[in-house]
């Protein structure tokens, strides 16, 4: 079921705070995060965002294109080389 | 003949049905373009008068349909993959994207089943 437009999208308190902090600083500085279920809203453009994969932080850098995705979606957490017999 | 945004013109089925046969136009569109337009959804295409093949043609026109609705399914499905999320990684690796399990069944996205050379007997 999809979420009530009424709440808006759903992003971590503690993350948009380091956000705005950022662009109210104009500062570009990579955000660690564990948050892989918050949404990516319009003020994140720009920002290169670590976001954690269960072992380690992959920086997602984002584009205006990603906006409404969530920031797991660019984090994989498996890693799937190919079976042997495919060589 | 009835042709209608393209290529379309199926001929001796009812209306409702035929016109499900445009890419874009399902069951729920064809029965709101009889109702809106007031045909009759058992007439059959070849018995259609040329003034009701015009009104449907006029009234498709205001929906996305054929090619245009083909174009935009792509452009969504490469957008996915060029903002490197799950998804699109998914639809590149012709598996599904919506969380089903692809230990066995997955075989509308995965295609027929391909023999493995030398698994079969590992004693």
């Amino acid at each position: 079921m999809a979420r009530s437009l009424k709440k808006g999208p759903f992003v971590d308190d503690h993350l948009i705070k380091k956000i705005d902090d950022l662009n109210a600083k104009n500062e570009k500085k990579i955000i660690k995060t564990w948050s892989r279920r918050s949404t990516i809203v319009p003020s994140m453009i720009g920002h290169t965002i670590a976001v954690y994969n269960g072992k380690k932080h992959i920086p997602v850098y984002i584009n205006e294109n990603m906006i409404g995705h969530k920031l797991g979606e660019f984090s994989f957490t498996r890693l799937f080389k190919s079976h042997s017999g495919n060589r | 003949m009835a042709r209608i945004v393209g290529v379309d013109l199926p001929k001796d089925k009812r209306l409702i049905i035929a016109l499900t046969y445009i890419f874009g136009v399902g069951p729920f569109l064809a029965k709101k373009i009889i109702t809106q337009l007031k045909l009759d959804p058992s007439k059959r295409v070849k018995d259609l008068e040329e003034s009701e093949i015009v009104s449907i043609r006029e009234f498709v026109r205001t929906f996305q349909v054929e090619g245009d609705l083909r174009i935009d399914n792509v452009q969504d499905i490469r957008r996915l993959g060029e903002i490197g999320c799950y998804r699109g990684r998914r639809h590149k690796l012709k598996l599904p994207c919506r969380g089903q399990r692809t230990h066995t069944n997955a075989r509308t996205k995965r295609g027929k089943k391909v023999a493995v050379a030398g698994k079969k007997k590992a004693v």
